[in-house]
């Protein structure tokens, strides 16, 4: 049985200990909540499915949010979440594709995400997405730049880059991150990343013959 | 070496949907056409190797057989961590094919030069490393590795032997003899054929580094001395372990021979110059052999 947004609190309990404060500060919790919910065709008993979209954590350190929305969509048991971090756990401080069904890179080295996703959104020609979250530190790593520039310059429009900013890239981004990728010939929005209305929008809107940027601003916890 | 992997390559991404391309510029002006009929599967990242191995992972990912290129320090040693996070810990395999071995081109000095690739590829799990010897070894070798899903690196030069050998996987005999047995690795086979002429000792051909025919090694090593020495055109010693694991209950002594890595070599130059530095030359090898031997 799937779960509520309300019910999420519950499920990032089970891995912190802490149900009132931490599961709030979460950065990516809203925009994977609205990804799994309301846009990527996914189906948790066909994980494997080759028609289904793809969804990427390049964000992978520190998945708790991740994990919970996998619980309460129904990828995971939710009694997996207890015993997480231990040896015979499928769940780690950062995921491990192999091990969890419905995760689709191993993360946790920040980078790897996009050109990867831009590979799969090549590489999918029967009409499936390909969404990938990073955080605005993240985007430091300049193997982003790499492939920000090849999609672009692609057309990609399968893909879609989700950049959850909550401000802690190390010399920031003048001019802000959206530009980054508009310059390059992607289709850009910036939203509040708490704001469900805004982010299904952003994210559903079409962007015929570009790739997707979506900017989700999160006030630094 | 390299047309020939252009050649077969070309047909594979024409007879079968599963293989895809990825380069980042080198070569590009011999896929031309391959870039423009195929661009969902054969890509062209521009001079971004990092993109180029997840780009190549992604592909390998949504099912195909993808097959990553370009000059050998931008291959292995620039995103050797996405080589081995996009790939190997994504349970995924590309079939990696590097041009510019070693000092293949003295002239372009050390900033081309990655003579530890072999040794770095091998301390990733499971890769099947080819070293061919000569151009017309490559098409086996290549469509081996297409058809599989196997982690594979084909490691291609421009030097070669005179004559190509059988690209059996395995150590193939080539010369007898009692004091020793010589192991000679892809294109260094003319130089050791010269070096141990009139000498008494066994010569073995592989193309394939990697897994290493251990059983080979040891079958050659019960018909001679348990002497061995492996001339490899890469880091000396990349194979010393492998040796010491298939003589392992066998009392032996062993030598290698390949580029050196006391040193960094700040020269420019010929192949046969930097044979000498290295010792990879004729009178090198036999030198070091015989002094190696007694013979």
């Amino acid at each position: 049985m799937t779960k509520a947004y309300a019910d999420l609190p519950a499920l990032y309990g089970r891995l912190t200990g802490d149900e009132k404060h931490d599961w709030a500060a979460a950065s990516t919790l809203d925009v994977l909540w609205v990804l799994y919910d309301r846009v990527l065709r996914v189906d948790p008993a066909h994980p494997d499915d080759p028609g289904r979209d793809r969804f990427l954590l390049s964000k992978g350190h520190g998945p708790m949010a991740f994990y919970s929305v996998l619980a309460a969509k129904g990828f995971i048991e939710e009694s997996t979440l207890d015993d997480w971090l231990s040896f015979g756990s499928v769940l780690g401080y950062h995921p491990d594709r192999t091990l969890v069904p419905g995760v689709e890179i191993g993360s946790g080295s920040l980078g790897h995400g996009l050109p990867i996703g831009l590979g799969q959104a090549i590489g999918l020609t029967a009409g499936q997405r390909v969404f990938v979250l990073l955080g605005d530190g993240e985007l430091d790593e300049g193997s982003n730049h790499e492939a920000i520039a090849v999609a672009g310059r692609r057309g990609q429009a399968n893909l879609t880059a989700v950049v959850v900013d909550n401000g802690s890239a190390t010399h920031g981004w003048p001019g802000g991150i959206a530009a980054r990728f508009a310059v390059e010939g992607w289709a850009t929005a910036t939203v509040d990343g708490r704001d469900h209305a805004a982010l299904e929008r952003a994210l559903t809107t079409d962007h015929p013959g570009a790739p997707l940027a979506v900017v989700a601003e999160i006030e630094k916890g | 070496m390299r047309e020939e992997f252009v050649r077969v390559t070309t047909e594979a991404i024409e007879q079968d949907e599963r293989v895809a391309l990825v380069i980042a510029a080198i070569s590009a002006d011999r896929f031309t056409s391959a870039l423009a009929r195929h661009p969902d599967r054969v890509v062209d990242v521009g001079i971004r190797e990092q993109a180029m191995v997840g780009v190549a992972a992604g592909l390998a990912l949504t099912g195909h057989r993808a097959v990553v290129h370009t000059y050998v320090p931008f291959l292995i040693e620039r995103p050797y961590e996405q080589v081995k996070l996009d790939f190997g810990h994504q349970g995924v395999h590309p079939v990696l094919v590097s041009i510019g071995a070693s000092y293949d081109e003295p002239s372009t000095g050390r900033t081309h030069q990655a003579p530890a690739d072999v040794a770095l590829v091998d301390a990733l799990p499971g890769y099947t490393i080819h070293v061919p010897g000569h151009a017309a070894e490559v098409e086996p070798l290549l469509r081996a590795a297409l058809a599989s899903d196997e982690p594979v690196y084909l490691r291609l030069s421009q030097r070669q032997n005179s004559a190509p050998m059988p690209a059996t996987g395995g150590l193939v005999p080539v010369r007898h003899g009692s004091l020793g047995v010589v192991v000679a690795v892809g294109p260094v086979l003319d130089q050791v054929l010269a070096a141990t002429e009139g000498l008494d000792v066994a010569v073995l051909y592989t193309a394939t580094a990697r897994p290493f025919d251990a059983a080979g090694l040891r079958a050659a090593v019960d018909s001679a001395a348990p002497n061995v020495v492996v001339v490899e055109p890469y880091l000396r010693d990349t194979s010393a372990g492998v040796v010491a694991a298939a003589l392992r209950d066998l009392p032996h002594r062993q030598l290698g021979l390949g580029v050196r890595r006391d040193a960094e070599v700040h020269a420019y130059g010929t192949v046969e110059e930097h044979d000498a530095v290295h010792g990879l030359d004729p009178a090198g090898i036999r030198e070091a052999v015989r002094g190696f031997l007694g013979a």
